[in-house]
């Protein structure tokens, strides 16, 4: 029998296949249009390799978890990090999830979420920000933050997305060089991630999401927050991890 | 400002049930009936009641009318005020419309200069409230306002509040009162014996009810159903739904986003803790105290909202209902822009979390702009406990 979790999120879709309590598969795809779409795809390309309603049971989350038709529930993003978080790390600590659209902190204790919190309306802080800023200087995540290990303090002070971006074009304007515009980037989003989750406190952080193989991220919240930041490859599948934990069979 | 008694210009174009709205409002003014709205839980309502004016609850609840509100107010301000400024600026509140008079208090900075730009479009009384209740002049200056108000009253609908009309106003709102708490007692047991939107619903119905006879009638009838289905094995609610309060401002306008939400996740309101819940109503009059009016607005005065400093009869109050409904976690809620609630929620939160129970904050307006992000942090908020 096999569990499977799929985490339909704002920008990308993420699925994770558990069988007698050992991760065996991940998927990663783009959400694109439509959460539906996607969903029907991960079902199909887990029957290929044999897996289907008949010897699987699913669990969905995420922003598009209530467009998976086959899923036998679905449990919020917040619950499924936390339990994923732990198959994961099995410390205590505080997970903080960068996601499309937003950027959660979850605070574990022996495997139970004591408490959460997630930014309101606003993009600043979560992947959706650096989407607008890698765009806008022509780079990609990875090229980001190569150049910003490399650059000079520059603030970018707007919060919102919007005036950010403005800020971000008259810095090009004034011809500031692009590896100090890059580090005023992650700082900002880095502030931002720290001030959300200052009511959840750890001694310890565990990143998923898709900034988890980001090391200069990481280190940049773990200057910031005074405290080890761990993370790994998988973390990014957390929430499908937790989903597929929670898919009984 | 014009006296309404025909109706609105854009009559027409409203939706049947609006237009059945303003025909019974109209009908009741025209054999006679005074109307007043209110829009908060200081005003006295014996004095009007004496006065044989009916009254009505105000409170704006819908985000229909918020942006005709913006035209005129700014948009950072709290979705109660603007709502409720909405209905009297775009005429699309029958109750607003045709209400003879508007009684206003000074509460919050918001809704104390709304009043200014509503009295350009209606009648307004203001009361005065002291800032806090602990000062030992405060009542008396409180008294004082009451005392103006029933000579405002009786100037402005031409009667005399005699005495004895104060005392069977007094009697017939404490039974109001006792009313509403047996409602809300029903979610002592577990399951509780109503769904707590149920319950939100009928107190909303119940501001729009100007016959106060009927309006006990409802409750006490809705109350007596319940009781029986309950004993009669009826189980409305699940056993496993984790009981959630529900504290904050009023709750009105979030009843379909925050209320809904939470108890098509896995929850229940079991208690309903704003300034319309037990909170308030529990709070009786002497019926026969020798000075009635005093009684009434000492009462009045002893209300906790957090637009008073310092407001600690809240925090101990919620303590309280957090032991007497066996509360799960707290959930509340601040309408964008309202301060005191958003200040106070810090205390709110170390009293509730010092108690070992899990506590929530949502800030939101009558928007649906945010509504997957609050039904994500709801969902997730009764996961955990
Ligand atoms: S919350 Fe306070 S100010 Fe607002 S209606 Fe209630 S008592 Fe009045
Ligand atoms: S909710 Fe707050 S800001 Fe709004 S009217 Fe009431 S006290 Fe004022």
């Amino acid at each position: 029998m096999y569990q499977v979790g799929i985490d339909i999120g704002s920008s990308a879709a993420k699925a994770a296949v558990l069988n007698e309590g050992k991760l065996v598969k991940t998927l990663l795809l783009d959400t694109g249009f439509s959460g539906r779409n996607t969903a029907d795809r991960i079902y199909g390309m887990l029957e290929q390799e044999g897996i289907t309603k008949e010897n699987a049971a699913y669990v969905a989350t995420g922003y598009g978890r209530i467009s998976v038709p086959y899923a036998d529930r679905t449990v919020t993003e917040i619950t499924c990090h936390g339990k994923g978080s732990w198959f994961l790390f099995q410390e205590n600590g505080t997970v903080i999830d960068v996601g499309g659209q937003d950027t959660k902190g979850i605070m574990l204790k022996n495997g139970r979420i004591m408490k959460f919190v997630m930014n309101d309306k606003c993009s600043a802080g979560t992947g959706k920000f650096l989407e607008v800023m890698t765009n806008r200087l022509g780079l990609t995540l990875e090229e980001l933050s190569g150049l910003a290990s490399l650059g000079n303090p520059v603030v970018i002070s707007s919060m919102c997305t919007v005036f950010a971006e403005s800020e971000v074009i008259s810095l090009i304007g004034k011809g500031t060089p692009r590896e100090d515009i890059a580090f005023g980037i992650v700082e900002s989003v880095v502030e931002k991630v720290v001030q959300l989750i200052s009511q959840v406190q750890g001694d310890q952080y565990f990143l998923t999401g898709g900034l988890c193989e980001d090391e200069y991220f990481c280190g940049r919240l773990s200057h910031s927050l005074k405290a080890p930041v761990k993370s790994m490859p998988e973390a990014r599948y957390a929430g499908a991890i937790g989903a597929a934990l929670l898919a009984e069979e | 400002m014009e006296e309404h008694t025909g109706l609105p210009k854009t009559f027409e174009e409203f939706v049947e049930a609006r237009k059945q709205g303003f025909l019974t409002v109209k009908e009741f003014k025209e054999n006679g009936g005074k109307l007043a709205g209110c829009l908060c839980s200081y005003t006295p309502h014996e004095i009007l009641d004496a006065a044989g004016v009916a009254t009505v609850g105000l409170c704006g609840t819908s985000n229909e009318t918020i942006p005709d509100a913006e035209k005129v107010l700014p948009k950072n301000l709290c979705p109660l005020i603007k709502s409720t400024y909405g209905f009297a600026y775009s005429d699309k509140c029958p109750y607003t419309y045709f209400s003879d008079i508007i009684i206003g208090e000074t509460t919050c900075d918001g809704k104390k200069k709304m009043y200014e730009l509503l009295a350009e479009l209606k009648d307004v009384h203001i009361l005065q409230l002291p800032q806090g209740q602990d000062r030992p002049y405060a009542k008396d200056i409180w008294y004082e306002e009451i005392c103006l108000f029933r000579e405002a009253m009786e100037k402005k609908f031409g009667v005399e509040i005699t005495e004895e009309n104060l005392r069977k106003a007094v009697k017939k709102r404490n039974r109001l009162r006792k009313a509403l708490c047996s409602m809300y007692q029903l979610q002592e047991t577990c399951p509780p014996a109503l769904k707590g939107t149920e319950m939100m619903l009928a107190l909303q119905q119940g501001t729009f009810t100007f016959d106060l006879e009927k309006q006990i009638a409802n409750i006490e009838n809705k109350v007596e159903q319940a009781r029986k289905a309950y004993a009669a094995g009826e189980r409305p609610v699940s056993a496993s739904a984790k009981r959630i309060l529900l504290t904050g401002c009023p709750s009105g306008g979030v009843i379909q986003k925050v209320g809904m939400v939470i108890e098509n996740n896995g929850g229940v309101i079991v208690c309903l803790d704003d300034c319309s819940g037990e909170r308030t109503n529990k709070l009786l009059i002497d019926e026969n105290a020798d000075d009635i009016l005093r009684a009434i607005a000492d009462r009045y005065l002893s209300i906790h909202c957090s637009v008073m400093t310092p407001n600690d009869g809240r925090i101990d109050n919620t303590k309280e209902m957090v032991e007497k409904y066996k509360v799960d976690g707290v959930i509340e809620v601040v309408l964008q822009a309202c301060h005191t609630f958003n200040v106070e929620a810090t205390q709110m939160r170390r009293m509730v979390e010092d108690a070992g129970i899990p506590y929530m904050k949502l800030e939101t307006d009558y928007a649906t702009s945010d509504s997957g992000q609050l039904e994500t942090r709801i969902a997730a908020f009764i996961e955990t406990l």
